[in-house]
């Protein structure tokens, strides 16, 4: 095969990666390989913080992140080279986004918009909030300049790039009539109100009462009046963020099951990272299987099975059967993978081995790295 | 068969699951982790329910176009089209839901305001109330599900059934529970009333909310979160689904290393021994994941919900394998009242 490997180690070890984005559709193990090059990236000496976003219980007392306070833990006992530190967290929509709000405004204001029942959904239950906030807290991470490498898992979404779209939407919100004619009643008070927004507020206006009632207009109205200070340093934030993921130093990781469904999500993925001129430095193809028998076929196998049975040899049959079952599985995994190398060429991939069991802990974790680092080495010795 | 370790796996020292009964259920709601074949199950479960002559409308909100990368057909717009047809004489209906649309058609049905819907979009007001207003969005979506699911004509139901792939289990119970998302926000008015109804809908005996999960520690987890999620929301729970069932392919016990070289070398197969150490830590890998599936069977069985099982499809789903999803639901007791 043609194909490139990916090369997780030479990733990780090189200075100028700064930030890591595993994105993928939801089931497909994001969490568990972020984690894994996270704590590969610690082990060879980089100070790590890996964020994620929703982890499995399990796997988040892997790394003692039972205490979800928002902010960056020392995840203890790493082995090997000296320096090197692992550090994780959780990511907590709701504070993230309180956070923002104080920092942009006064804590006075900030009360205003706590208690605004808009707000309040809006910081919980948005689409796109999720998102947004995951960005955000990448943006306060490299700010802080305490990491080498920052691991990001980003959210399972309804659509699996929000987090790109998410700056604009929000921009595109906030430079909308829709809020210059929600923001007037803040500015301007009672003639000239109108005179600002004219007769289209009158038709909205109409409407939104029709359909909503008056409260509700008043409510929104004053979440937006109240939001208005903030909206110059959201967009900056939203951008800044959005142009910090095409910098150089960032590497998209593209995370996928060696299913259909998954596959051409990912897919999708790789062509909108390249048509935003997003950094992509892979596929990682997880939970694929494989043989040390190849030469025994599935054919074979089933035929001797078939056979055996008939004697009374259940066991053996049995075994057998197992290898069938596993050499077709990887027959249609390879096929998939070809497939979707024949669709994106010039994409790296490396394989992780299906797990017998699932990853909730450091040993299990480091396992995963290791297999994903072994594709470079095979791929090496195979060349020699 | 596929289907046949079915019944030994059930009885398999656990205490047998209620039957999967709802005579009144006229809105199943499908959700699932990721990758657990929610879009798939939807689809086996609105061909299962059109079977006998019925008439079952499978409806998707999340804008995937996922029904129509399944039935291999082009993108659906937001319209209501036969896309199946099922055994003995039934039809499936596909409908993808866009909130966009969806809002004009409620300014249009309620108020009659169609026409000032395209100055409001001119204005980002549709975007807004699509995407940034809170709970909106899926106050629309599951509008729409209600009326589609309790639609008439000439005083008959329009649809037996209606299958809804929803939103995956991190966001079914916020999606459902729509009144308590807009209560804080609008105390009156239409939209308050018509999410009432919605509510009152959903917490009937007429819907169903079915859970889709594979044997596998998270997925499991979200399952058994969701029920209690469903739970304190009083939202009716209907049966725990489990996707991508394997057979048993190994006799219970230890793996004689012996046993299995005879068995080569009875068969004329190359017996060497790195060919023997493969195919043993495969069959062992096997037992390993039949243990843990055992396991997590066991947790869903104390959900107390019925369960039912699908097997794992090996060569990829395809229209063939829904109708053969869809037999096995029906076998299963899954069909229209």
């Amino acid at each position: 095969m043609t194909t490139s490997i990916l090369d997780i180690d030479a990733l990780l070890t090189d200075p100028d990666t700064r930030i890591i984005v595993c994105c993928g559709s939801g089931g497909v193990g994001k969490t568990t390989t972020a984690a894994a090059i996270a704590l590969r990236a610690a082990e060879q000496g980089r100070q790590t913080v890996v964020l994620t976003i929703d982890p499995a219980r399990r796997l988040a007392q892997a790394l003692g992140l039972s205490a979800l306070d928002n902010t960056p833990r020392r995840v203890g006992s790493l082995g090997r080279k000296e320096g090197g530190e692992l550090h994780a967290m959780m990511l907590d929509m709701k504070r993230t986004f309180d956070e923002v709000v104080l920092t942009h405004t006064t804590a006075e204001k900030a009360e205003q918009i706590f208690a605004n029942p808009f707000y309040q959904a809006m910081s919980t239950s948005f689409a796109g909030t999720q998102e947004y906030m995951a960005m955000e807290k990448l943006g306060q991470l490299v700010a802080t300049q305490s990491w080498d490498i920052i691991v990001v898992d980003t959210p399972p979404s309804r659509s699996a790039l929000d987090f790109l779209d998410a700056p604009q939407r929000l921009t595109r919100f906030l430079d909308g009539r829709m809020i210059r004619i929600l923001l007037a009643p803040a500015k301007a008070s009672g003639r000239a109100y109108f005179k600002v927004v004219g007769a289209s507020f009158a038709m909205f206006s109409r409407v939104v009462t029709k359909v909503l009632g008056t409260a509700l207009l008043h409510d929104l109205s004053a979440f937006v009046g109240a939001l208005d200070t903030m909206f110059g340093g959201f967009r900056e934030r939203a951008q800044a963020t959005y142009d910090l993921l095409k910098r150089p130093g960032t590497a998209f990781l593209v995370v996928s099951a060696p299913e259909p469904d998954a596959l051409r999500e990912a897919s999708y993925f790789v062509s909108r990272l390249d048509s935003d001129g997003m950094p992509l430095a892979g596929l990682v193809l997880n939970r694929m299987h494989s043989t040390a028998a190849a030469s025994l076929t599935a054919e074979r196998s089933l035929a001797a099975a078939e056979t055996l049975e008939e004697t009374g040899s259940t066991l053996a049959a049995g075994v057998l059967r197992v290898h069938a079952e596993r050499i077709q599985l990887a027959g249609r995994e390879q096929r998939l993978r070809a497939r979707f190398t024949s669709a994106h060429p010039q994409v790296a991939v490396a394989e992780i081995p299906a797990q017998a069991s699932d990853v909730h802990d450091l040993a299990g974790l480091r396992r995963v790295g290791n297999d994903l680092a072994a594709n470079a080495a095979a791929n090496t010795a195979a060349q020699v | 068969m596929a289907w046949g370790g079915h019944e030994a796996r059930s009885t398999l020292d656990l205490v047998p699951t209620p039957r999967p009964t709802w005579p009144d259920a006229r809105l199943h709601v499908v959700t699932g982790k990721g990758g657990t074949g929610k879009t798939t199950v939807a689809a086996a479960l609105a061909l299962a329910l059109a079977t006998g002559g019925r008439r079952s409308l499978l409806v998707e909100v999340e804008g995937r176009q996922g029904i129509a990368q399944l039935f291999d057909t082009p993108p659906l717009p937001y319209e209501e089209r036969r896309i199946a047809i099922a055994p003995e004489g039934g039809e499936v209906y596909a409908l993808a839901i866009d909130p966009e649309e969806a809002l004009l058609e409620y300014l249009e049905m309620f108020y009659n305001l169609r026409r000032a819907g395209s100055a409001l979009r001119r204005l980002g007001a549709i975007d807004f109330a699509t995407t940034i207003a809170p709970g909106m969005r899926d106050v629309l979506l599951t509008g729409k599900v209600k009326e589609a699911t309790t639609r008439t004509e000439d005083g008959q139901r329009v649809y037996d059934a209606v299958v809804l792939d929803g939103p995956p289990t991190g966001r079914i119970t916020p999606f459902l529970n729509v009144t308590a998302e807009v209560a804080g926000l609008t105390k009156v008015g239409p939209i308050k009333s018509q999410s009432d109804k919605v509510i009152a809908l959903l917490r009937s005996a007429q819907t169903a909310i079915h859970v889709v999960t594979i044997l596998e520690e998270m997925p499991v987890q979200e399952t058994i979160d969701t029920a209690a999620e469903l739970r304190a929301t009083a939202l009716p729970m209907g049966a725990v689904i489990v996707n991508m069932t394997r057979e048993s392919l190994l006799p219970a016990g230890k793996i004689d290393r012996d046993k299995v070289a005879a068995g080569l070398k009875a068969s004329r197969l190359p017996d060497d021994p790195t060919v023997l150490d493969t195919l043993l830590r495969e069959a062992a890998d096997h037992q390993e994941r039949e243990r843990l599936q055992r396991r997590e069977r066991k947790q869903l069985h104390a959900l107390g919900q019925p369960l039912i099982e699908l097997p794992f499809i090996t060569h990829g789903v395809d229209l063939g394998t829904l109708h053969e999803l869809s037999g096995a639901l029906h076998e299963q007791g899954v069909m229209a009242p």
